[in-house]
């Protein structure tokens, strides 16, 4: 009979996950204990708190000079909770952006004016559409508000999720991070049967692609003997194992990553439920997944494969070119602003692998020169606040059958709303990367990373989508401008609260700040330096 | 002080956007002026042998290896004058326009803006602040092409601004590139005097030099990547095609000679061939389409293709004569070409259309128009006493020089713009008109007027300074002449000319 050893876990150093949890349970508890009507306030309050809590303690990790030096001093942090949770500079980086994320979902969540009084979320999930229990809910102003716990309980493995230090932890987060999404993408008020066959899709093709990362995880611990990244390193290093299983792993590990991030060809899901999702739910998670998925993947590339990389940037090499180019050229053809930028956002997940295959080993870099991680991390970052941005300005638009996301409904929305055309304009100009933007500034980053690596035709492709989509994003801004709508066709912008206002507000400032003066942010994102390996 | 004359323009858009709509005009062109003013100072300021000068230099983006970096030479400096000479007139010619009329606070804003980030690019000396301000001038410039303008100008100012966005996407790639190859050789810096002296591989170099010619082929518009320029002058005010073509498209010929020349001088010197076939084809292509349209508007942007044809080609026979000369060019393009696109504008708007057989017979009820239109035209076919004779003989004569059968083909350009220039005139301004019968022509003379005060005095001074320089060019060629010397000695091509030895110029560019 082995002794067993209490695990010795962090504590303090994993608040802020604890916090989130915590947060989310607690908001679970007020579901329960408190009347209907009276949850709403409550609710928006704990989660705003269990957010700017979990924020503040972030800010805390990050100023800890505690933190132990890893690696000749590139790296800095701590092997948490018995090497199941890595705290180092981008994971806390990336925790930090996902709770500000987190933190603006908050916000569009609790609108309330938009729809007269009542939020966006279906006012009883379980009537059918089209019912006179709907109906009656609607008239009774019903609201769901264990949306937001749901929101804490997905952040909190968007947490864990670029913070897990081995291959169970992973999986663990994936399915915490996903499942409450999968249920708010079918909480949509408006268009209901859309938003469940959105989220009974994104159900079925991301169980499909669990299974597709477990069996992954199996065959690359077949091979490695171990979970851990960084037992798979030391086992790739030594590279003494049977490599059919070692490759078969990585590539089924990554299908599930990828469709995660929604990556070519793995993307089919992205349109659907970004369409059908309600929009506020669609501005999160486009933001939060992508970056929490993207810093998982991220991860195990670098550690646990990094000794492999010769094998997986063949395959990125393909997947981001794909990415870019299915996304570019699809996205002209949508009629749907809601599905234009799912198209879209699934080319800035190529042009994100466009940097991530842009790794190189310290030696090659330059005095001076930032790594590929600190490209995707300011990227992430960029696209990020673009991404919300846009689709908080998206809710905005709206006619009698709530928001008005068909094409030519926008037409001339520049004379009528010049604020809002002119915000949305600048966040597509942002995501088009045209200089003195953020986009402008991550495009940059990501690309020198993958030309210094070599990987100059993948740059080609993606200039060369750079292109397609400048034009995809330039129609819009010719036809808010300089188009007028047909007789009653346009659609109006509806005032929204405080919440949705400050939101975007936001967005926009940081999207002019980084364009403009990026140096503070690649400071910090310098500064988070490397994996802990 | 270069940030003076940049910041200047760009606080002044600021402030006219957010003031009131009857404050517009008048803040504008006040701000316009007050620009001109700092851009004399500099100029009066500026000594030609003393290479980049009024350098300023801030760490903008650190980890990049990126400068706020402004400085002028000779080129910039010219370049720099052009740009704060014709915005003010633009404004004065816009004033009660019927197109801006709608929305002059959006039109004078954007144009200020355009004319700061114009002025950014001729005084960068990073090249990555050069690139962003070389892309981020298309903002104002498709809002003022979609904005104002004729019907179906949304689609033009689309087509504009994808044109040139694919271009500065090209370039983006090359930027990149130096930004590698910089690194590789130590700490990564974007700075031009640190680029210049980089010793970057031969093919590496081709390559990065095709993209930086490619944006500058896009830019200037060269042929085959013109086609949006004719769409564009016809669909926008005049007003904003002077903007675009007289100030904007010189950066594709300024980038030519400052980051092809200066940054690539081996690949340049592998490329002449190809560039001097594409300037060639421009040079008559472009005169063949102008003399076959009807549209006015589109006439005078091809003739700017012709042009631009004639500028490339005067830089890359790599002689300082050529050299000098298209520097020249350039200004005096930008000043000819001003006169024909304002002085159209008037007519246009006189006449109610843009199309050529339906107008005539101008001259007699209109005769200021039509003197000050005719001296644009002749500006614009180089007639001796214009300061377009001196830089387009030069261009020709280095031409020649660099190869018989290259000066023969540029020459036929004498001739072809003789007859678009002088075909257009003949229609559109002596004659009887479209209305031949006894009555129309009188009716039609009492109630168009002739050029009013305002109008008369947008044009005026760039008219006296065509003559100016047409018979004492020597301040233009005393500030480019250096400049083109100390460029051509870093690219090394044999100086055959009187020129000043090199070491003497000491360039740091």
């Amino acid at each position: 009979m082995p002794d067993f050893s209490k695990p010795s876990i962090e504590y303090a150093h994993l608040l802020p996950l604890l916090i989130v949890f915590g947060g989310a349970c607690l908001g679970v508890l007020l579901e329960a204990f408190l009347p209907r009507g009276r949850r709403h306030l409550p609710q928006v309050v704990l989660t705003m708190a269990t957010v700017l809590a979990a924020l503040g303690s972030t800010v805390w990790i990050w100023q800890d000079t505690n933190l132990k030096d890893y690696g000749d001093a590139s790296a800095r942090g701590l092997v948490g909770a018995e090497g199941s949770v890595i705290v180092d500079g981008p994971t806390i980086y990336l925790w930090g952006l996902i709770l500000l994320f987190a933190l603006a979902g908050t916000a569009l969540f609790s609108e309330r004016r938009l729809e007269g009084g009542v939020s966006a979320f279906a006012g009883q999930a379980a009537a059918l559409p089209g019912s006179e229990a709907e109906r009656e809910a609607s008239t009774r102003g019903l609201d769901h508000t264990e949306v937001y716990p749901l929101l804490l309980f997905a952040v909190g493995g968007m947490l864990l999720f670029p913070a897990s230090g081995d291959l169970l932890t992973l999986f663990v987060a994936l399915e915490v991070l996903s499942l409450p999404l999968y249920l708010l993408s079918g909480l949509a008020r408006r268009r209901r049967l859309l938003s469940q066959e959105a989220a009974l899709k994104y159900f079925l093709l991301g169980a499909f692609a669990s299974g597709f990362f477990l069996y992954g995880a199996a065959l690359t611990y077949g091979y490695a003997g171990s979970m851990s990244f960084a037992g798979i390193n030391a086992a790739v290093v030594a590279g003494n194992g049977d490599r059919t299983l070692l490759l078969a792993g990585i590539a089924l590990l990554c299908v599930g990553l990828l469709f995660k991030v929604g990556a070519a060809p793995f993307q089919a899901w992205t349109p659907d439920v970004y369409q059908g999702a309600p929009t506020a739910v669609t501005a999160f998670m486009a933001a939060g997944t992508k970056i929490a998925a993207f810093g998982a993947l991220v991860r195990l590339l670098y550690v646990a494969f990094g000794a492999e990389r010769w094998s997986w940037q063949p395959m990125l090499w393909v997947v981001a070119i794909g990415s870019m180019v299915l996304g570019a050229v699809l996205a002209v053809v949508q009629t749907d602003v809601k599905r234009m930028l799912a198209y879209s956002s699934v080319a800035h997940t190529g042009f994100l692998l466009t940097g991530v295959l842009g790794v190189q080993s310290a030696g090659d870099l330059a005095d001076g020169q930032y790594s590929s991680l600190q490209g995707v991390l300011f990227y992430l970052t960029t696209y990020g606040f673009a991404m919300i941005g846009a689709f908080a300005l998206v809710t905005l638009v709206r006619d009698a059958g709530g928001e008005a996301t068909g094409y030519e409904r926008w037409a001339g929305l520049g004379k009528r709303a010049p604020w809002v055309a002119g915000a949305f304009a600048f966040f597509l100009l942002s995501m088009a990367g045209i200089p003195l933007t953020a986009g402008f500034v991550g495009k940059w980053a990501v690309f020198t990373s993958a030309m210094s690596a070599g990987a100059w035709p993948v740059v080609l492709v993606a200039i060369g989508s750079s292109i397609v989509a400048v034009f995809f994003y330039v129609r819009y801004i010719r036809l808010m401008f300089f188009s007028e709508p047909a007789a009653g066709e346009g659609a109006t912008v509806t005032m929204p609260s405080v919440m949705t206002t400050a939101t975007v507000a936001v967005c926009l400032l940081v999207t002019v700040l980084l364009g403009v003066v990026p140096g503070p942010v690649l400071d910090l994102v310098t500064h988070a330096g490397e994996f802990i390996r | 002080m270069l940030l003076t004359l940049l910041l200047l323009p760009l606080v002044g858009a600021i402030a006219v956007a957010a003031l009131p709509k009857d404050l517009s005009r008048m803040l504008g062109l006040g701000v316009a002026l007050a620009t001109l003013v700092v851009g004399a100072v500099v100029a009066v300021r500026f000594d030609p042998d003393n290479g980049m000068q009024f350098n300023e230099d801030w760490t903008w983006i650190k980890q990049f290896g990126v400068h706020f970096a402004l400085g002028v030479d000779g080129l910039g400096l010219l370049m720099v004058l052009l740009t704060v000479l014709l915005v003010p007139l633009v404004l004065v010619a816009e004033w009660s326009s019927p197109q801006t009329e709608t929305a002059p606070r959006a039109f004078v804003a954007w144009a200020l803006a355009l004319e700061a980030l114009s002025l950014a690019v001729f005084c960068a000396t990073d090249v990555f602040l050069f690139y962003v301000v070389f892309e981020a001038t298309l903002i104002p410039a498709y809002f003022l092409v979609g904005g104002f303008g004729r019907y179906g100008r949304g689609a033009a100012a689309l087509k504009f601004l994808m044109y040139q966005l694919a271009g500065g996407l090209v370039l983006l790639a090359s930027v990149v590139g130096l930004y590698v190859v910089s690194a590789s050789q130590g700490t990564p810096s974007y700075l031009l005097s640190d680029l210049t002296s980089l010793d970057i591989g031969t093919d590496a170099g081709r390559w990065l030099f095709l993209g930086f010619l490619f944006a500058f082929v896009v830019k200037a518009p060269l042929f085959p990547l013109h086609t949006w320029l004719a769409d564009t002058t016809e669909k926008a005010t005049p007003g904003t095609s002077v903007l675009l073509v007289c100030v904007l498209d010189k950066i594709g010929t300024f980038g030519m000679l400052r980051f092809c020349l200066g940054i690539f001088p081996e690949a340049s010197q592998w490329a002449t061939p190809l560039v001097i076939t594409l300037a060639l084809i421009s040079i008559v292509y472009g005169a063949f389409l102008a003399i076959g349209q009807d549209d006015i508007l589109r006439l005078i942007g091809l003739t700017s293709l012709s042009h631009f044809g004639l500028i490339t080609l005067g830089i890359f026979v790599l002689t300082p004569q050529g050299g000098s000369g298209a520097v020249l060019y350039m200004v005096n393009h930008g000043l000819g070409t001003a006169v024909l696109f304002l002085v159209a504008g008037y007519l246009v708007q006189r006449r109610g259309t843009t199309l050529i057989s339906e107008m005539g017979g101008m001259e007699k009820v209109t005769p200021v128009l039509a003197g000050l239109f005719l001296v644009g035209g002749l500006a614009t076919l180089g007639l001796p006493g214009l300061s377009t004779f001196v830089s387009e003989f030069l261009v020709l004569a280095s031409a020649f020089d660099y190869s018989w059968w290259v000066g023969a083909i540029a020459v036929t350009t004498i001739v072809l713009a003789a007859v678009y220039v002088l075909w257009m005139y003949q229609r559109t301004m002596t004659g009887v008109g479209p209305h031949p019968e006894p009555g129309a022509l009188q009716e039609h003379q009492t109630t168009t007027r002739d050029l009013g005060l305002r109008e008369v005095l947008a044009v005026a001074p760039i008219v006296a300074a065509l003559v100016f320089f047409g018979f004492y060019p020597k301040p233009l060629l005393d500030a480019a002449n250096p400049m083109i010397t100390g460029l051509l000695s870093h690219v090394g091509a044999p100086d055959d000319g009187p020129t000043v030895p090199a070491a003497a110029t000491g360039s740091d560019d």
